[in-house]
């Protein structure tokens, strides 16, 4: 009950405050096209009927919520997932880019955050670099890298992957750098004591102290490997996926178009951020983690 | 003191014996000039350190010279054979590189006694790596003949930059001193805002901090086409995307600043009769600073990114993200890297600028302070 009263009122009340908004936002943005309709036409409805109108123009500036809901629905639920049409098939384009880059990242980061751990040189040369290029607009080079690919007749999931790995590694690398220094002193004394080797050290102490960073940062590792794949499929010439649906949408003006791929983005980050933690989550428990 | 052969010296020494032979077995003027002399410096430098032991900022000079030396050589060696390098070629160019590596180990472990030289070294070392990932690029491009269209050698880029300068200033005014300023600015400002009014209003927080936190998730990017078509293609457009992109940032770290001033503080001012603003004011918002700079600071990234990716969604014939894409449509990949790397400057220059006014804002904080 407890959260109920303090997280699902506030943020519900919230949300429905948005809606609300929207709806009222809808009627601001696209009133003045549909009165320039009505005009044409000759019409004069009353204000309820305007009211409903501004909410079901086909290309409005501002899609009512129900109408990208519907939209939504319709290319979700009522086509075939693997139709060009199906945000599914276009979703699962974009995922499978986002899960090679996210895997080949990840690895990347964590080689590199051992190698800056364990050597001094690394440390000094490498980690500045690290911390200069998380302040450069890394997405810049996404089309040029899709383009230089194809020139060479490298197309489909090889250099959006490539982009997703670019991003999702700094945030990694940085975590597990963090992670694998974060054990005390103490517990490195007690390592001593025992006469640890090196490799002992590693993989009984500083790998599992190590864990909660790197989910941590996974999790940020994976919301930017789905922005890079989305990124990486605009300059494709919009074949498919959720960022080729976006740029189709903007060819056309197919606004609803466009929210409803937004819905569907937002939906996968989640679900991959949920997924991130989920693991996190076995993860702890398997080695012993209780909550308190 | 410990007479060992540092294993980087070793395997440059190997290089350089291998190379040798290699280019015995090379005919005469076939391949890149000035491999002869880069191997003996190489050779030289290696040897030398060999002999001074228990002197360790001579030896990183002399391997300085050696390795930088030897790759300049190359370097000058490879014009017009471009594509023809052999296996000495690249032998020297490893020993040379191995030769740089030494000389980092060797800065690595130096323990100055004066902030100063302290500070140098920390500079130094990142460099030395920085101008490596330069040559080793370089000399691989040119040695290898790796098409002009697929990776230019830095010198290309630098070149260009040179050339079209004028091009790139006013793509630079279109993007970053419109677009993302104005974005920054009111996007920053608004989270701000909010934050206050969150911090004021319990509901509100606890309403807008799960939203704020799940939007960080969120790829915002994509509502760039959206915001083009309400704005239209000029700089606002891009604004609006930077101002949604950085808002949220600034919202979940302020909130969670404004929580960061102790227990006993707020006591104390309770204890004044302090009332909310005053509190607020002289207490909780310097104690917030860290983390509103760090908002800040991961908001001087996005915020370039958000302008860049939106131009690639349409913009008047001016822009770094509209230059990046046509160029790249046209195939001028080394007009491309020279955008990005008037991006990359411009990113981390913004990055820093923020980065010093934290630290003179933050001046009291254990981070600063101590370092």
């Amino acid at each position: 009950m407890d959260s109920f009263q303090s997280k699902i009122v506030p943020v519900g009340t919230l949300l429905a405050i948005l809606v609300v908004a929207w709806y009222a936002f809808a009627v601001v943005l696209n009133g003045p096209f549909q009165r320039d309709l009505d005009r044409r036409a000759g019409e004069t409805p009353g204000q309820l009927e305007f009211l409903m109108r501004t909410w079901s123009q086909p290309k409005p500036t501002l899609p009512a919520p129900h109408q990208v809901a519907q939209n939504f629905y319709k290319s979700t639920f009522t086509v075939k997932p693997w139709s060009n049409r199906s945000l599914i098939y276009h979703a699962w384009v974009t995922l499978s880019s986002t899960f090679v880059g996210f895997a080949f990242g990840a690895a990347l980061g964590i080689l590199i955050a051992v190698g800056i751990v364990h050597f001094a040189s690394l440390d000094r040369s490498l980690m500045p670099w690290i911390i200069t290029s998380q302040t450069i607009p890394i997405l810049a080079i996404a089309p040029m890298v899709v383009v230089v690919f194809a020139s060479i007749g490298i197309t489909g999931l090889f250099p959006k992957a490539l982009i997703s790995t670019y991003l999702s590694f700094f945030p990694v690398a940085v975590g597990m750098v963090k992670g694998l220094r974060s054990p005390e002193v103490m517990h490195l004394d007690l390592m001593r004591t025992y006469n640890a080797t090196r490799p002992q050290v590693f993989w009984k102490l500083r790998v599992p102290a190590s864990l909660p960073f790197l989910f941590a940062s996974m999790k940020v590792a994976v919301a930017a490997s789905l922005v890079g794949a989305i990124v990486a499929e605009l300059p494709t010439g919009a074949v498919a996926g959720i960022g080729a649906k976006l740029l189709n949408g903007a060819y056309y003006s197919q606004t609803i178009d466009i929210w409803a791929a937004l819905v569907a983005g937002s939906l996968v980050a989640v679900m991959l951020v949920a997924l991130v933690g989920l693991a996190g989550r076995i993860t702890d428990y398997a080695m012993g983690g209780r909550p308190a | 003191m410990r007479a060992s052969l540092p294993w980087q010296i070793a395997l440059a020494l190997l290089a350089v014996v291998t190379g040798g032979v290699l280019q015995l077995a090379t005919a005469p003027g076939g391949g890149p000039g000035n491999v002869w002399p880069a191997l003996g410096l190489v050779a030289l430098a290696a040897a030398g350190t060999l002999t001074m032991g228990g002197r360790p900022v001579a030896q990183a000079v002399l391997l300085f010279i050696g390795a930088h030396g030897a790759a300049w050589l190359l370097l000058s060696g490879v014009a017009g054979h471009e594509g023809q390098a052999g296996a000495s070629f690249y032998l020297a160019l490893s020993g040379a590189w191995l030769l740089a590596w030494r000389c980092v180990t060797v800065l690595s472990m130096l323990k100055p006694a004066s902030p100063n030289e302290k500070r140098l070294l920390g500079l130094i070392i990142p460099l030395i790596f920085g101008a490596w990932v330069l040559i080793l690029w370089e000399a691989i491009v040119r040695g290898a003949g790796i098409p002009f269209l697929l990776l230019p050698p830095p010198s290309a880029i630098a070149e260009r930059i040179g050339v079209s300068t004028a091009v790139l200033a006013a793509d630079f005014r279109q993007t970053v001193l419109k677009a993302v300023l104005a974005g920054y600015i009111i996007g920053c400002g608004a989270g701000f805002i909010a934050a206050i009014a969150a911090d004021r209003f319990v509901f509100l927080r606890r309403g807008l901090l799960p939203i704020g936190n799940m939007a960080a998730a969120l790829p915002i990017i994509g509502v760039a086409p959206i915001m083009v078509m309400w704005f239209g293609f000029d700089w606002p457009s891009k604004a609006a995307v930077v101002v949604i992109m950085t808002f949220f940032p600034m919202l979940v770290n302020t909130v969670v600043g404004l929580s960061a001033s102790g227990h006993m503080e707020r006591d104390l001012m309770r204890t004044y009769a302090s009332g909310y603003w005053p509190t607020l004011f002289k207490l909780r918002l310097p104690a917030a600073m860290p983390f509103i700079f760090n908002a800040l600071k991961i908001n001087s990234t996005l915020a370039l990114i958000g302008a860049i990716v939106a131009e690639f969604f349409g913009t008047p014939v001016v822009g770094m993200g509209f230059r990046i894409s046509t160029e790249v449509g046209r195939m001028n990949i080394d007009m491309v890297w020279a955008e990005i790397a008037v991006a990359a400057l411009a990113g981390t220059l913004f990055y820093g600028v923020v980065a010093l006014v934290e630290r003179a804002v933050t001046f009291w904080h254990p981070s600063i302070r101590g370092g």
